[in-house]
């Protein structure tokens, strides 16, 4: 596992909670990413999505990656068809969005991430 | 069964679909390890193919996997209960794995390139779970309309064909039918094995669904449209329509219930097997006819059933008590069933199927349907006759007796609108004849097949005792019926009573002369006698004087002669 995409292009482990949650803003993100093994795909949308999250809710999101060739039961709960497949669990409503990420903006729409999106560009 | 001999010996290995019809149709069922498209509209009935598909294989031993895009498995196993199929036992039975795939296009959004490997995953874990052999898929189009990306789903549609075959799985996949082509997304195209269409004609105001194998690579198969039913046990296909006459015939002589007409009949009633039509105008005693023979039916231990159109089964028991007849018995003890529909309520195609499944249910050795004449308010006369057609061809092959009545109107006697008249075996008309102020019945054979019958008109009657047939009475002007009747044996009898003494006194008459006659010819004799008499008396008196006359002379010749002899003058002075 030493050679795991996921692992070796982020520092951090991207299962555990390690962003500490910002005492000031209580809205915690929980993103799950749905991925069937290593393909470019998979690799691709992890990296988008990392970006994405670092540069929206720095510390303020946790994301869980399911690869379903390992547990194919997991599909069913959030009816994944899809790969890979992006699901936000938290904060509510269930949001989904499918493809390898590659269209920023789409991503930013779809999680409802546009509040922040003028700070963002600002602190660009 | 009938279409045997359309299909030839399978080259293609098939599974089979467990489906009443569906097998004999195709010769075997579905291609073994491929898919079958199953296209149709709303309500055509593709989710119950693919879940009857599926149970029937469980049945047999074949585990299924059904994968659903468009109901939950909650809402499947609740719907399909109502066709007698247990789902929740059958995946218990590891016999069944439901994945309901749900995709709710709004909470969905595209960002990017994907593929459909988490279908994939999860149709390959289902197939792993069960040991699957056979797969079902409802409806596959649905990822059509949800995802936006056509390309992606064609060439994943593309690949989970492939995937089905790799894996050896026999399939069925739904797909909506569209307009111009088979399927709304074109899904034929990735499905070459088998497609079967699924449909609903209306006509005059009911439906008939139908099924159609349209294609079917590396086998034959039935091409036309065959009718089928959804009921409480699922599908039932008909492929009635038998193109042979090869059936088995009877020699076997069935009582029509009616001795007298038994009698019309060479002696012996209907021959086994045959087709009866009863035709007549309202109220001339069909369904009484039909209701006899029912009731022999069932004291020879056979079972019977009667398809009702008109009356509810309590009202035909009601109404044959009032001539007799105990049915009631016969439903107690399980040997006739009563069943009513009205026609109008399905197209004659979908009746047929229904009576074809009830039939083979019930397994009767006689079939009463009553009438068929009221099937004309549910298509037009050319539906009719071919659904009769197959019905009495099949009832034929199944060795059943069939009899049909028909409410003819005054203008159609003797010729059935439907023109099935000559699909019968043996045709008896009812008819009323007026007469003097009166209506009576009035029975005749039109035709039976195959043995000598009586061509007299016979007078139907019909009291509490049950039904005979009486002579009627021909007189020059005309046929004399009912009272009319009566009357003319009445005042035959007043003229043979007549008759009777004319010649009584005729006879006295005749009697008297001859005693005259006879006294005069005595008194004649008599008078004859006593003339006779006298004549003789005179014959006598004169003979005895001529003898005396005679005795004289010669005593007076004596006497002469001897004085001649001393006298001569004296003798000759004495004569």
């Amino acid at each position: 596992m030493t050679d795991n995409p996921f692992r070796t292009k982020t520092p951090r482990p991207f299962s555990a909670r390690t962003p500490p949650v910002q005492p000031d803003d209580a809205e915690r993100w929980n993103l799950r990413l749905y991925v069937a093994g290593e393909t470019p795909k998979c690799v691709q949308a992890f990296q988008h999505l990392k970006q994405i999250c670092e540069e929206h809710l720095q510390g303020r999101y946790s994301i869980e990656v399911i690869d379903l060739l390992k547990n194919p039961t997991l599909a069913q709960g959030d009816q994944i068809i899809a790969i890979p497949t992006l699901v936000r669990k938290l904060p509510p409503p269930v949001k989904k969005i499918i493809g390898d990420l590659t269209n920023t903006e789409r991503v930013v729409v779809g999680l409802n991430l546009i509040p922040i999106r003028p700070e963002t560009r600002r602190a660009k | 069964m009938a279409l045997g001999h359309l299909v030839s010996p399978a080259t293609v290995a098939k599974t089979p679909s467990g489906i009443a019809g569906f097998d004999q149709i195709t010769g075997g069922g579905l291609p073994q390890g491929r898919a079958t498209l199953v296209c149709g509209g709303p309500g055509s009935g593709k989710t119950i193919f693919a879940i009857e598909f599926l149970v029937r294989g469980a049945e047999l031993g074949e585990p299924g996997v059904f994968i659903t895009f468009e109901e939950s498995a909650l809402d499947l196993t609740l719907n399909v209960a109502s066709l007698g199929f247990d789902l929740a036992r059958l995946q218990q039975q590891k016999l069944l794995a439901l994945d309901y795939v749900h995709l709710d296009p709004a909470e969905i959004e595209e960002a990017g390139g994907y593929s459909l490997d988490g279908l994939f995953v999860r149709l390959a874990h289902a197939l792993d779970s069960v040991g699957a052999k056979r797969v079902a898929i409802d409806t596959l189009e649905v990822l059509f309309s949800t995802l936006k990306d056509d390309s992606v789903v064609r060439a994943e549609t593309h690949r989970l064909f492939r995937f089905l075959k790799e894996r050896g799985v026999t399939a069925v996949v739904t797909a909506e039918a569209g307009t111009g082509s088979l399927t709304r997304q074109g899904l034929e195209e990735y499905v070459s094995d088998c497609v079967v269409l699924l449909g609903q004609s209306v006509s005059d105001q009911s439906a008939t669904r139908f099924l159609r194998v349209v294609k079917y690579r590396g086998s034959s198969h039935g091409t036309n449209e065959y009718p089928f039913l959804i009921d409480d046990c699922g599908f039932s296909v008909v492929p009635a329509t038998s193109l042979q006459l090869d059936y088995q015939v009877s020699v076997d002589r069935i009582s029509s219930g009616i001795p007298s007409l038994d009698a019309m009949l060479s002696g012996n009633g209907f021959f086994r097997t045959s087709t009866i039509l009863v035709s007549g105008a309202a109220g001339c005693g069909k369904s009484i006819l039909a209701a006899h023979l029912a009731n022999a039916t069932c004291e020879r231990g056979e079972r019977c059933m009667l398809f009702a159109f008109e009356e509810s089964p309590s009202q035909i028991v009601r109404n044959m008590r009032s001539v007799g007849l105990d049915l009631l018995k016969w439903q107690e003890q399980g040997l006739l069933e009563l069943r009513a529909t009205r026609p109008i309520l399905y197209g004659p195609e979908m009746q047929l199927v229904s009576m074809h499944k009830a039939i083979l249910e019930f397994k009767p050795q006689t079939v009463i349907l009553d009438p068929i004449s009221s099937f004309m308010s549910a298509g037009t006369a050319h539906q009719i006759k071919a659904m009769l057609v197959r019905l009495f061809d099949w009832l034929k092959t199944q060795q059943i007796t069939g009899l049909v009545t028909y409410l003819t109107t005054p203008a159609s006697r003797e010729e059935t609108d439907i023109g099935i008249s000559s699909l019968i075996d043996t045709w008896i008309e009812v008819r009323d004849l007026e007469v003097a102020g009166e209506r009576n019945r009035a029975l005749y054979l039109l035709k039976s097949r195959g043995m000598s019958h009586s061509n007299q008109v016979r007078e139907l009657l019909i009291s509490d005792a049950g039904v005979s047939l009486a002579d009627v009475y021909s007189s020059p002007d005309g046929v004399l019926i009912g009272s009319a009747k009566l009357a003319e044996i009445r005042r035959r009898a007043r003229e043979e009573h007549a008759n009777a003494v004319d010649v009584a006194r005729s006879d006295r008459l005749l009697q008297l002369k001859r005693e005259t006659v006879e006294a005069q010819i005595a008194a004649l004799r008599a008078e004859y006698a006593a003339h006779e008499e006298e004549v003789q008396r005179r014959l006598r008196s004169s003979h005895e004087s001529a003898e005396a006359a005679r005795f004289d002379r010669e005593a007076l010749s004596r006497l002469r002669t001897d004085l001649g002899n001393r006298n001569s003058s004296s003798n000759g002075g004495r004569a």
